[in-house]
């Protein structure tokens, strides 16, 4: 996983409150086998017509969002399913981060895997935000993992709060898989509390 | 946080039964009894294994089956579509490779990962259950923590068998009273979001209280705690008791014989206790909730079938405005008509939300003795193939072949249009699914969640109505 630490950045505005799993990509984008190659059909539906031709007014196709690398939306962002196609189709895409009043847990929480911060603000300040954004190319964002704030275009700073756990994980890039293998022998002791009997075992051969 | 001693939820007991180690700042390794696993979301985990060289840490508590590409007509003929098909081939490989019990294409028993599992007795009241679905959280009509997780999170448990997380918020959800006739389980958890919304339950465990849920059976509760998610919870969950045990008892998987006695003992301690605190309370009055459908494109776009949809000048926000103008236009309907009376194309019975036999007998009662309309579509996909063969014993197929309904083979179908069951641009669906998100069913496609006595009726009058109706004809 990339490291996040600071990105300066333009930003897409999406003032639309619960912007599902399922309009981030499309159910019939996910029979990859694979992480990447998914951002040409991130929001597919909003992004093409029924012959493939681009929507000249859905932002992501416009100038400069084309090349927004963070994205600014309403309420509950990512609801619906638990498809890890979403942020890597966001990813694909260049979207490092994503901003929003509140978001939906599955979906937060899989944005911390793949590098992408997601940053939840109040309405009001997602709205100033916003209005960052629509001024375009010459009005970037900087966000700043490490201190913890936004820098607006105008030099105003704005804190965000981040779970201390994942801000470490995203900064140094690190999977916390082999961090949960350090635990093995709690883990393994824990298997063997005798108040467990009662889970039984699944033996290969006898799924019919 | 609980203290010791102190009344503790449903959610706490079992979350507290499985910490394996509370880190620092909170965080919990929580290990997992059960993970189900399918060939969408699992790929790229089992990959990063094979790349960083880790196997399955517990092969014996992971079972994969494959669901949601699957075609659900004849099972003789090869995977038409190459992609769907590299992807299941690509899972029976990892599955041969990795050492995981499987239930391929063939396998009688094969079906939608949520309704194989507690069929099975694979999911037992009081574990934890994880797969790399948001609709894991069906288990949970067990009394067990099931929730959906993303691929990195199914890597993560597939190596550690356990997964890093806080614990969530407590939340109730009381129905009390009886619900009247004609109104289901769907019905129940359609009220439910429609008055919390799909963001409620952010952030919360829902445990469904009170007398009206008590009552429901197993596919019933499965059916609330399989919605969970769409009220933005983390999970659902119903206290285990006489009904849930009735329903393990005798699954291939469960303990057998002393060993469920003495599960059973354990499963009834893990009731919330009187006083324990809920950071949420919400309470619903079963008599007030009648079948209800849905008229937009999220799970909270709830009415009542008597109901009337929506106006944007109805609300204050713009945003909000806007957006119920954008369902508007594109479920095709007009602010401030009767949802009854709407004329559909499809119908679709299925999805693990309400595929189960009780599920199919309901929409035959309604069914028996009458035609789908002309022009509509119906289709009738079994959950699993025990429930498609234990509908055949009881004839069910008998009165959906002769009413002019499609019956047929188990898997996610209509329900997220990743198989060749797809609605086409335009095309309105009454559908016992989980979801109306835009394009969910197939790209334009329209959708109306309800329950499957809803959808029948809605298949032999060509339009959405209450089902009341019919019901008292045939009294």
């Amino acid at each position: 996983m990339d490291k996040f630490t600071e990105l300066t950045a333009i930003a897409a505005p999406m003032p639309t409150e619960n912007i599902d799993t399922d309009q981030i990509i499309p159910a019939r984008f996910l029979k990859t086998i694979q992480r990447t190659g998914l951002g040409k059909n991130a929001f597919a539906a909003q992004r093409y017509d029924a012959d493939g031709n681009e929507k000249p007014d859905f932002v992501l196709n416009q100038e400069p969002y084309r090349h927004a690398e963070i994205l600014i939306t309403y309420d509950n962002l990512g609801c619906g399913s638990s498809r890890e196609h979403a942020p890597w189709a966001l990813l694909d895409f260049g979207i490092r981060c994503v901003i929003a009043p509140s978001f939906a847990d599955i979906f937060f929480n899989n944005c911390f895997k793949n590098g992408i911060l997601p940053i939840p603000l109040p309405r009001e300040i997602c709205d100033e935000l916003m209005d960052d954004a629509r001024q375009g190319s010459n009005s970037r964002l900087t966000v700043d993992l490490e201190r913890q704030v936004i820098v607006r275009p105008n030099g105003e700073t704005i804190a965000f709060e981040v779970d201390p756990f994942r801000r470490h994980m995203l900064l140094e890039g690190l999977d916390d898989i082999g961090q949960t293998m350090a635990h093995d022998a709690e883990i393994s002791s824990f298997e063997h509390r005798l108040a467990r009997a009662w889970v039984p075992s699944i033996t290969i051969g006898t799924v019919k | 946080m609980p203290v010791t001693n102190s009344p503790r939820t449903l959610f706490d007991k079992i979350w507290d039964d499985h910490v394996v180690e509370r880190l620092e700042d909170g965080t919990c390794i929580l290990y997992i009894d059960r993970h189900l696993v399918h060939e969408v979301t699992s790929p790229q985990a089992f990959e990063g294994l094979r790349l960083s060289g880790r196997r399955v840490r517990r092969p014996d508590a992971t079972v994969a089956v494959v669901d949601h590409n699957v075609p659900t007509s004849d099972r003789s003929k090869p995977i038409e579509e190459p992609q769907s098909r590299l992807q299941i081939e690509t899972l029976e490989k990892n599955v041969a490779e990795f050492g995981v019990p499987y239930f391929p294409l063939r396998s009688a028993s094969q079906g939608i990962v949520h309704v194989v599992g507690p069929e099975q007795g694979i999911s037992l009241p009081g574990m934890t259950i994880v797969c790399g679905d948001s609709h894991t959280s069906t288990h949970g009509a067990l009394g067990s923590l099931a929730f959906g997780i993303g691929t990195s999170e199914v890597e993560h448990v597939l190596a550690t068998q356990t997964i890093l997380q806080k614990p969530a918020k407590n939340m109730r959800v009381s129905v009390e009273g009886k619900v009247g006739p004609g109104v289901t389980a769907k019905d129940i958890m359609l009220a439910i979001i429609g008055r919390i919304g799909t963001a409620g339950g952010t952030g919360h465990v829902i445990e469904f209280a009170g007398s009206a849920i008590r009552d429901l059976d197993m596919a019933g509760r499965m059916t609330l705690c399989n919605m969970s998610i769409e009220a933005g919870a983390r999970a659902g969950l119903v206290a285990p008791d006489e009904t849930t045990f009735a329903y393990v008892k005798g699954r291939p998987f469960a303990p057998k014989g002393e060993a469920f006695e003495q599960a059973c003992e354990y499963w009834r301690s893990l009731a919330s206790d009187e006083g324990a605190y809920f950071d949420t309370e919400v309470t619903l009055a079963a008599e007030e909730i009648i079948p209800s459908v849905t008229w937009g494109t999220s799970p909270q776009d709830v009415l009542p079938i008597d109901g009337s949809v929506p106006s944007p000048s109805d609300v204050a926000d713009p945003a909000r405005a806007a957006q119920i103008q954008r369902a508007l236009d594109y479920m095709g309907l007009e602010a401030g008509q009767k949802i009854a009376g709407t004329p559909v194309d499809v119908v679709f019975i299925g999805s693990c939300t309400n595929s189960r036999l009780e599920d199919l007998r309901a929409a035959a009662d309604v069914v028996r003795g009458r035609h789908v309309a002309e022009g509509v579509r119906a289709m009738i996909v079994p959950g699993s193939g025990l429930v498609k063969h234990a509908a055949e014993v009881e004839g069910l197929d008998k009165v959906f072949l002769d009413a002019g309904f499609e019956w047929r083979e188990a898997g996610c179908s209509m329900c997220l249009g990743m198989n060749p069951d797809r609605l086409t641009p335009g095309q309105r669906c009454a559908s016992t699914s989980n979801r109306n998100f835009e394009g969910r069913q197939g790209p334009d496609g329209r959708t109306h969640l309800c329950s499957p006595a809803m959808a029948a009726a809605a298949a032999v009058t060509g339009r959405l109505c209450d089902v009341r109706e019919l019901v008292k004809e045939t009294v």
